[in-house]
């Protein structure tokens, strides 16, 4: 198998998922509950990368002490929702990991 | 804000994100390499793809000696999500020239995105603003983009001397939540992000990144019904 092929093949791919909508809008004429989905798009699509990352530790929900990421993720959230700074929010967020680590 | 001003709160904002992807991109040089890839085909992987789970993937599926439909088949599910991304941000990209969309969509990362949708949300459309927006996510985009160039470099180069787990992998989850939370401004954008939220992590065992996909789609219907409730 040629391996610059199957990058072209996959380079290809990505993009034309990227462009998809990009090159069509103008073009089709969407239904309007589909403009009423648009505006989710940023919250649902980051809290769907997000939960994981927090929530689980090798695949299994964790709740307690052994994740410490979770923890200091909401310590991160709680200060996001108060101050709505955004180097604050990673700041603490990383000095509660820190912390949680070391307890 | 002039195009220079816009490009450059573009990259700024990238800035915490690149902290989270840089050893991701050193780990991936690593891993091509392990899996018998040649390090030019490594790099050129990096901006040919471009995308950094999809990369890890074919990595992955070459060293195990996968089929090419099946590992094409693949990279494209992983990426299913920058669909949504795609429709999100083409309203605002419809005045430009066709140059302009095709560079913004090759740059469309999730980190871009993630960057760049406040700002862009904040500009209001048909205002002079509007004009230059895109420059904000360019400025998004490229600061990624060089970044990923230079980690995966960095991966290729030093490869596995580098200490495998500082923990800054930690900073996307982190500026995730900080560009996520400001933006919850009602009933139906909690409820959006609560229902993805649970439908990724009870899907994360699906192959490919495909419960990433369904969750956010769950996220917007659920999030489009209550606001059309509200209405009524």
């Amino acid at each position: 198998m040629n391996l610059w092929w199957l990058m072209l093949v996959c380079g290809v791919i990505t993009f034309g998922i990227r462009y998809s909508f990009i090159a069509a809008e103008g073009h089709y004429q969407p239904p309007t509950w589909f403009r009423r989905l648009l505006p989710f798009v940023p919250i649902a699509a980051l809290t769907a990368l997000t939960a994981p990352e927090l929530l689980l530790v090798q695949g299994e929900i964790m709740f307690d002490g052994g994740n410490p990421r979770l923890w200091a993720g909401l310590v991160a959230i709680i200060v996001a929702a108060l101050w709505r700074n955004t180097l604050l929010t990673i700041g603490s967020g990383f000095l509660a990991l820190f912390v949680l680590q070391r307890i | 804000m002039t195009r220079t001003e816009s490009f450059v709160l573009g990259l700024r904002s990238v800035m915490p994100l690149l902290l989270g992807v840089a050893p991701f991109g050193v780990i991936y040089g690593v891993v091509a390499l392990q899996s018998g890839i040649p390090p030019l085909v490594a790099m050129a992987m990096s901006s040919i793809v471009f995308a950094g789970s999809a990369q890890f993937l074919l990595a992955q599926l070459v060293g195990a000696g996968a089929p090419l439909l099946l590992t094409a088949g693949a990279v494209g599910l992983v990426n299913l999500r920058h669909a949504l991304y795609s429709a999100s941000v083409a309203p605002m990209l419809a005045h430009l020239p066709r140059r302009w969309k095709i560079l913004l969509a090759y740059l469309l990362t999730d980190e871009a995105y993630a960057a760049a949708i406040p700002h862009l949300i904040a500009v209001k459309p048909n205002s002079s603003q509007s004009a230059l927006a895109h420059w904000i996510l360019f400025g998004s985009g490229f600061g990624l983009w060089a970044g990923w160039q230079l980690a995966t470099l960095a991966g290729v180069l030093i490869g596995t001397q580098l200490p495998s787990n500082l923990g800054l992998d930690f900073a996307l989850p982190l500026t995730f939540i900080a560009i996520v939370v400001p933006m919850i401004a009602s009933r139906a954008l909690l409820a959006a992000a609560v229902t993805a939220g649970a439908v990724a992590v009870a899907l994360a065992a699906m192959p490919y990144k495909v419960g990433l996909f369904i969750a956010a789609l769950a996220g917007l219907v659920v999030g489009a019904a209550l606001t059309r409730k509200a209405k009524k």
